[in-house]
């Protein structure tokens, strides 16, 4: 112990936060790039991802306002994390995702349609295909932030069986408020597991602010007080999160423990389709918010780079609108399912005793089915 | 064969399906070292190592979404929640989560876990420690929820609820863990989980209940049967999925029936049963469906709970109160 006097008082710990940041809003690379990003190539497929993504939401949010789809939580703005998160990953790693996180979904298998179908109100569209990355992966998680500690339990379960697999919890900046977000950072050290949780701060839990929901400096100081490293990356800057995301899988991967990232990104859409954020948020916000877009950004980058022109651009956003269009088309001719598959996956075997219920649905008439 | 209470035989259960199936685990407050505050796992740190045996963070909703997530990768996780009162904070991962993931994937995630709690009171514990949780969980739509009565099925329906494919509530009579003992064999042998047992053949009535209230309600029977009233008596055992084939198929026999459970009684189990017997059951009944139940009110603490809690007395009135309604003979 310390050889101070009882009375004299002594910094027993310390800590610092680090931002890491490639690539400004305007584009201008500020630091040397890492490997992955040095061949225009990856640039190029990144740039891919979120310009498809962007899309693809654009479609949904179309196809909701036109009454052919349900409620729906666009992902706007927030592309460069699904992206950077997507790629990131290895194949058996496990991605456990809040609700937002569709680029990283679709680049592990997930077919967009499944997207369409989920917020449409059809449970098949989480049975992720066999023969993807996605085949392991948690579905979509509306309670927030309670599927955090569940990451505890698969990583656990990783590190029992000494696989080389890592398990990524995705919440956004709200689920950071819960106890469930607390419960998993404050033990993932105990049994120093293979997890890395991922805060995407959007600046916004529906209405309210990131300033309301904490005291806190900073989301990633929260893993501090759980003894792990907390972290921020720009969330709008594809080649930070890449980079920050890789890291921090390969120290999980290696043994080193689990970690907090936290990337700062902004909600450039409505929480969802059935919210209007005129009524809480500003508009010079929201402005502001758009001239750090990180798909913009990665344009911009490019374009410096000499990698990226106005012809490159144009088939980009042909393909991608052809993209979502097929996505549509695809979810359109899904049909729904029979009556009695609110009984069929209930348990490994139906109860004997449920018999009677599902043979009454099964009989009644055929309810009025929509899109 | 050895002589057993509740708590040996989950103690006995969890050791023989540990040693017969690497993939379960334990995991829950105080249960490595300490043993468990019931004693239930005492030896099985020493026998299976910390990894297999995990003490927990004093964090329930914790163990719930652990245990999920452990059982999402193929491994069958026994967490122990220490006292019932703690189940409340494991509810939001057992409805949400662990009932769902199987039906929302469509099968291609599930949740074989058990959650083992001690259930009711009866022991002057503290504040919180002696709630009956069992409405909670049996009215949530893919769960099996099993309360145990006696040493035998709490090892025999142990083993079962450990090996089933989905997330199985398992509440033990907290008041019955040493009451009495019963011959146990390590035979690895499970008994069925959606099966009510037949304890014990009558002609006039049949009195229904599971866990600690079995206990009073043999006694019931017991001076019953000093008087001449013949009871046939049937230990739910599994509360979801109920079988009601079972309890119809005697009252169809006695056309009388008593319920007794221990929980408050609106919405109870006692409720359901007697709701079906209506439905499928009235035209065998010479008298109404009676329920001895715990009161809607807030569990007593200790000084008061002896009020709370049904008892012989309170069964054998029951019973005399229906014998008048429709006499016997
Ligand atoms: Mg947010």
């Amino acid at each position: 112990m310390s050889e101070t006097s009882p009375s004299a008082e002594t910094t027993v710990a310390a800590f610092d936060v680090r931002m890491t940041r490639f690539v400004d809003a305007a584009g201008t690379v500020l630091a040397p790039l890492p490997a992955f990003a040095q061949d225009p190539e990856e640039l190029r497929r990144m740039y891919r991802v979120m310009v498809e993504t962007r899309a693809i939401d654009r479609k949904a949010v179309a196809l909701q306002r036109t009454g052919q789809l349900g409620t729906y939580a666009s992902c706007l703005g927030q592309e460069a994390i699904g992206t950077a998160t997507g790629i990131a990953m290895h194949a058996d790693d496990v991605l456990i995702p809040a609700y937002r996180d569709y680029a990283a979904q679709f680049l592990r298998g997930v077919p967009a349609e499944s997207t369409f179908l989920y917020w449409a109100g059809d449970e098949r569209s989480m049975h992720f295909p066999e023969g993807t990355p996605s085949r392991h992966d948690f579905p979509f998680s509306v309670p927030i932030g309670t599927h955090i500690p569940q990451a505890i339990g698969v990583a656990y379960a990783f590190r029992l069986r000494k696989q080389p697999r890592v398990a990524v919890a995705a919440c956004g900046d709200g689920a950071t408020s819960r106890g469930d977000f607390y419960e998993a950072v404050s033990s993932a050290k105990v049994w120093n597991l293979p997890v890395v949780f991922l805060i995407s701060n959007n600046q916004w839990a529906i209405s309210l602010p990131r300033a309301r929901q904490t005291g806190a400096q900073t989301l990633a100081q929260k893993a501090i007080a759980g003894g792990i490293p907390g972290e921020q990356v720009d969330g709008n800057d594809v080649i930070a999160t890449r980079h920050v995301l890789e890291r921090a899988l390969a120290a999980a991967r290696a043994g080193e423990g689990p970690r907090v990232i936290e990337a700062v990104t902004y909600r450039l859409h409505d929480h969802t389709t059935a919210d209007d954020a005129r009524r809480y948020r500003a508009e010079d916000e929201l402005e502001d918010a758009w001239t750090r877009c990180p798909i913009k950004r990665l344009r911009a980058c490019m374009a410096t780079l000499g990698c990226w022109s106005v012809a490159d651009e144009e088939e980009l956003e042909a393909q991608a609108a052809a993209r979502a269009e097929a996505v549509a088309q695809a979810y359109f001719a899904v049909q729904p399912e029979m009556p009695q598959a609110i009984f069929d996956s209930l348990y490994a075997t139906l109860p004997t005793a449920l018999g009677a219920q599902r043979a009454e649905v099964m009989t009644a008439p055929a309810p009025q089915t929509e899109h | 064969m050895a002589d057993l209470n509740i708590i040996e035989a989950v103690n006995l259960a969890l050791k023989s399906e540990m040693a017969r199936d690497e993939n379960v685990l334990v995991l829950g407050e105080d249960i490595g070292r300490n043993g468990g505050v019931f004693r239930a796992t005492v030896g099985l740190l020493d026998a299976y190592g910390p990894e297999r045996v995990i003490d927990m963070p004093l964090a329930e909703n914790l163990i719930a979404a652990m245990a999920i997530g452990l059982s999402t990768q193929g491994l069958r996780p026994v967490a122990e929640i220490q006292f019932s009162g703690f189940l409340y904070p494991c509810l939001d991962q057992i409805a949400n989560h662990a009932a769902r993931y199987r039906n929302r994937t469509r099968g291609r995630i599930t949740c074989p876990l058990v959650i083992r709690a001690p259930n009711g009171g009866g022991i002057h514990a503290p504040e919180h420690h002696s709630e009956s949780m069992e409405t909670f969980f049996a009215h949530m739509p893919g769960l099996r929820v099993i309360a145990p009565s006696n040493p035998a099925r709490a090892y025999g329906l142990l083993l079962a609820a450990i090996r089933d494919p989905d997330p199985v509530i398992f509440l033990e009579p907290t008041r019955c863990y040493r009451l009495f003992k019963q011959a146990v064999e390590d035979s690895g042998e499970a008994l069925p989980l959606d099966t009510a047992f037949v304890e014990r053949e009558g002609t006039h009535l049949t009195l229904v209940s599971w866990g600690a209230m079995m206990h009073e309600t043999r006694l019931a029977a017991d001076a019953l049967a000093q008087e001449g009233v013949s009871c046939e008596l049937i230990d739910v055992a599994s509360l979801k999925p109920l079988d009601m084939d079972t309890i119809l198929a005697s009252v169809t026999k006695t056309g009388r029936c008593v319920i007794v459970q221990e929980a408050p009684r609106a919405y109870g189990p006692a409720s359901e049963i007697a709701a079906n017997l209506a439905e499928h059951g009235l035209l065998s009944l010479f008298a109404p469906v009676l329920r001895v139940s715990g009161y809607d009110t807030v569990m007593p603490l200790a000084r008061l709970e002896k009020v709370y809690l049904p008892d012989v007395r309170r069964i054998v009135a029951e019973v005399r109160k229906l014998l008048e309604l429709a006499p016997v003979g």
